[in-house]
């Protein structure tokens, strides 16, 4: 016993990252969340995004004068599948969309499709160009094709970086949000209230607990894409763990303040995925999101998932340096700033 | 100097009068009871000393110091365990301690306070797996660690057994043998004689009996209660009936009351027993009445807040 500061007594900021890291790992679902969903869904989308051979585009040929020279005039045609089907047989495959394209004979060919079914246009394009061709038009222009299937281009190499931001965000936003109202239920932040615990140490807890499992999800979701897609890792480690970190520090804090006053588990969900669903659909974790409106562009590039995936990808794919993301880190640091201070102001232990 | 000076404390929850005006002085080396039943206004009134709650009126002192201007040097002189906190499941007995240790500027070596509990075969154990005399003492251990000037407890052994309850009393005796000061709530009244110096009767948040728990008892005019029921269908033994004003002038009764709990029975208070036993025999058997049952006891602090109040501290 001793009325001293002990050795073996640490330091209250240590010890209650420790005590957030610990319970955090301990919970196997908590794991799972983190660490292998981000892979299972990176394998998902992988394989369905791979790149595969040209579509081959189905068509047919309704029955009548014609039909059998204009069929054979097509077949051979590279990416086209052409039948010769009697009328009520080819519109019925029409209405269901395993043909893209009815050919009907006549002086004039006429070519029935349903524009608003995504391979129609391109079906038309494929249909009437090797109409014309078969039929002696002769290119004016010489064309050649290089297409690209480099690492660095393809769709995973798009998606693993978003994949990483977007688990940046969840797993650090509903690690900190979660875990505070929780301890808010059980009245564990009263009874923590009542010691003479540091509040800005406890708040920073969830930040700096963060940062140690940041630096595992970074390794298992970077390592995982290397190994099973080849995505390339162009720009420097250093970088890439900084932009990590800070953003995972900035979500922890966003995290706090979505968590500051809400008083049950389901409330802070509601919460949450009000805030993190626009970012989802908005920042350009999926696909590109480029395709908004002008006018949506400087709202969705200040938004922090924005910035985290532009900065990441811009290092894995682009090798970019840090200091040419000062624009995005600068963005993610602000939110992070912001949040933790609104956060003291708005907190309610009881 | 006392350990905790309260004056008029008034606490309001929208229409509710948690508080009501409430004076507490504890003084350094005592171990002090607040007893009442549940929404007497104990909580809040302990929430308040601890700084946890801002009372609407009324001044608090805590050690010669001020919650507003000396909050942080208070917290590190009380050891807190509130109503049902619930500690993080997956940390263990230990790793919990040594949290609530690095709060505190100075305190007890963890292993100790472990000790202490009698907690030392769990120290590798979470806290989910801990039963619940377990888990309470792992909180009172929480408030020890920091080896605090003022130990609050708010309902300590509330839903344990007696095994385990026993226990937490030895805690608090031995900390309180070091000439600590203890604030305790409790609805239990063989807690509140056994731990307190004095206790704080507390009703609808005023204090409407203060001093130590035998002097209480004996203000009652009583040391004894005769409890007594009747046969078949009690008939003429309710209040409305006409057997109050003759028991009340028994010989050596000072009090009659009729408690309508557990099927109704009668309770007399008296100095002297083997008088008024004869006489209330005498008296039955003069109405043709019949005994179901008759019980003596010891006059407890149950009893002295059923003479305030008309009513138990635990409704049951």
């Amino acid at each position: 016993m001793s009325n001293d500061r002990i050795a073996g007594v640490g330091h209250p900021l240590v010890l209650l990252t420790a005590s957030r890291f610990r319970e955090f790992m301990r919970q196997p679902e908590a794991v799972f969340w983190v660490f292998i969903f981000p892979l299972l869904m990176a394998v998902g989308l992988g394989l369905a995004f791979r790149n595969r051979p040209a579509e081959q585009v189905r068509i047919a040929i309704r029955a009548g004068v014609g039909a059998e020279d204009l069929a054979t005039r097509l077949a051979g045609t590279p990416g086209l599948v052409v039948t010769v089907l009697d009328s009520a047989e080819a519109a019925q495959r029409l209405r269901r969309g395993s043909i893209a394209l009815l050919v009907i004979p006549g002086d004039t060919l006429t070519l029935q499709y349903d524009s608003t079914r995504g391979n129609a246009q391109f079906a038309r394009l494929v249909t009437a160009d090797a109409i014309q061709r078969a039929h002696g038009r002769t290119d004016v222009r010489a064309i050649a094709d290089l297409k690209v299937a480099e690492r660095g281009h393809r769709y995973i190499d798009f998606l693993i970086p978003g994949l990483l931001a977007m688990n940046l965000m969840g797993t650090s936003m509903w690690g900190t949000g979660f875990a505070v109202v929780q301890m808010r239920v059980r009245k564990l932040l009263k009874r923590l209230l009542a010691s003479p615990m540091k509040r800005s140490h406890f708040l920073a807890s969830f930040g700096f607990a963060r940062l140690a499992s940041v630096a595992l999800e970074v390794v298992v979701l970077v390592g995982f894409g290397l190994v099973a897609f080849q995505v390339p890792f162009r720009g420097s480690v250093a970088a890439l763990a900084a932009i990590a970190l800070l953003g995972a520090y900035a979500f922890a804090g966003l995290g706090l303040l979505v968590a500051s006053r809400a008083q049950t588990v389901e409330g802070v969900s509601g919460l949450m995925n009000a805030f993190m669903l626009p970012m989802w659909l908005l920042s350009g974790v999926f696909f590109s999101n480029a395709g908004f409106p002008e006018v949506m562009q400087p709202f969705i590039q200040a938004l922090p998932l924005t910035a985290l995936a532009d900065a990441l990808r811009a290092v894995m794919i682009d090798g970019a340096s840090l200091v040419s993301q000062a624009g995005e880190l600068g963005i993610i640091a602000a939110w992070g700033v912001v949040a933790y201070g609104v956060a003291l102001k708005l907190f309610r232990w009881l | 100097m006392p350990a905790i000076a309260a004056r008029g404390l008034v606490k309001r929850y929208k229409d509710v009068v948690a508080v009501a005006g409430l004076d507490l002085t504890i003084e350094a080396g005592e171990c002090f009871g607040l007893l009442g039943p549940n929404g007497a206004g104990k909580t809040t009134t302990v929430e308040m000393l601890e700084g946890l709650i801002r009372p609407d009126a009324g001044d608090i002192e805590i050690l010669g110091m001020r919650w507003a201007k000396d909050g942080r040097a208070i917290r590190e002189r009380l050891g807190v365990a509130l109503q049902e906190t619930r500690l993080t499941e997956r940390l263990t007995v230990e790793e919990t301690l040594q949290l609530f240790r690095s709060f505190h500027a100075a305190g007890h070596d963890v292993d100790h306070v472990i000790e202490q509990v009698q907690l030392g075969e769990k120290r590798r154990a979470w806290v989910e797996k801990l039963s619940g005399g377990q888990r309470q003492r792992l909180a009172v251990a929480c408030a020890l660690v920091s080896d605090p000037d003022i130990l609050f407890l708010d309902e300590p052994t509330t839903g344990l057994d007696p095994q385990s309850r026993r226990q937490l009393w030895d805690v608090v005796e031995a900390f309180k043998a070091r000439g600590r000061s203890v604030v305790l709530t409790t609805h239990y009244m063989d807690e509140a004689e056994k731990l307190c110096d004095r206790v704080a009767v507390v009703d609808h948040g005023k204090v409407i009996a203060l001093g130590a728990p035998a002097d209480l008892i004996a203000s009652l005019g009583a040391q004894h209660v005769i409890a007594f029921a009747l046969a078949g269908d009690g008939a003429g033994a309710t209040p409305a009936g006409a057997l109050a004003a003759p028991l009340a002038a028994l010989a050596g009764v000072s009090e009659a009351r009729w408690d309508g709990a557990a099927g109704g029975r009668w309770l007399l208070t008296a100095r002297e027993v083997h008088r008024a036993v004869p006489a209330l025999l005498a008296l039955l058997a003069e109405r043709g009445l019949e005994l179901a049952s008759l019980r003596t006891q010891h006059a407890t602090l149950e009893d002295l807040f059923l003479h305030l109040t008309g009513r138990h501290l635990r409704d049951e």
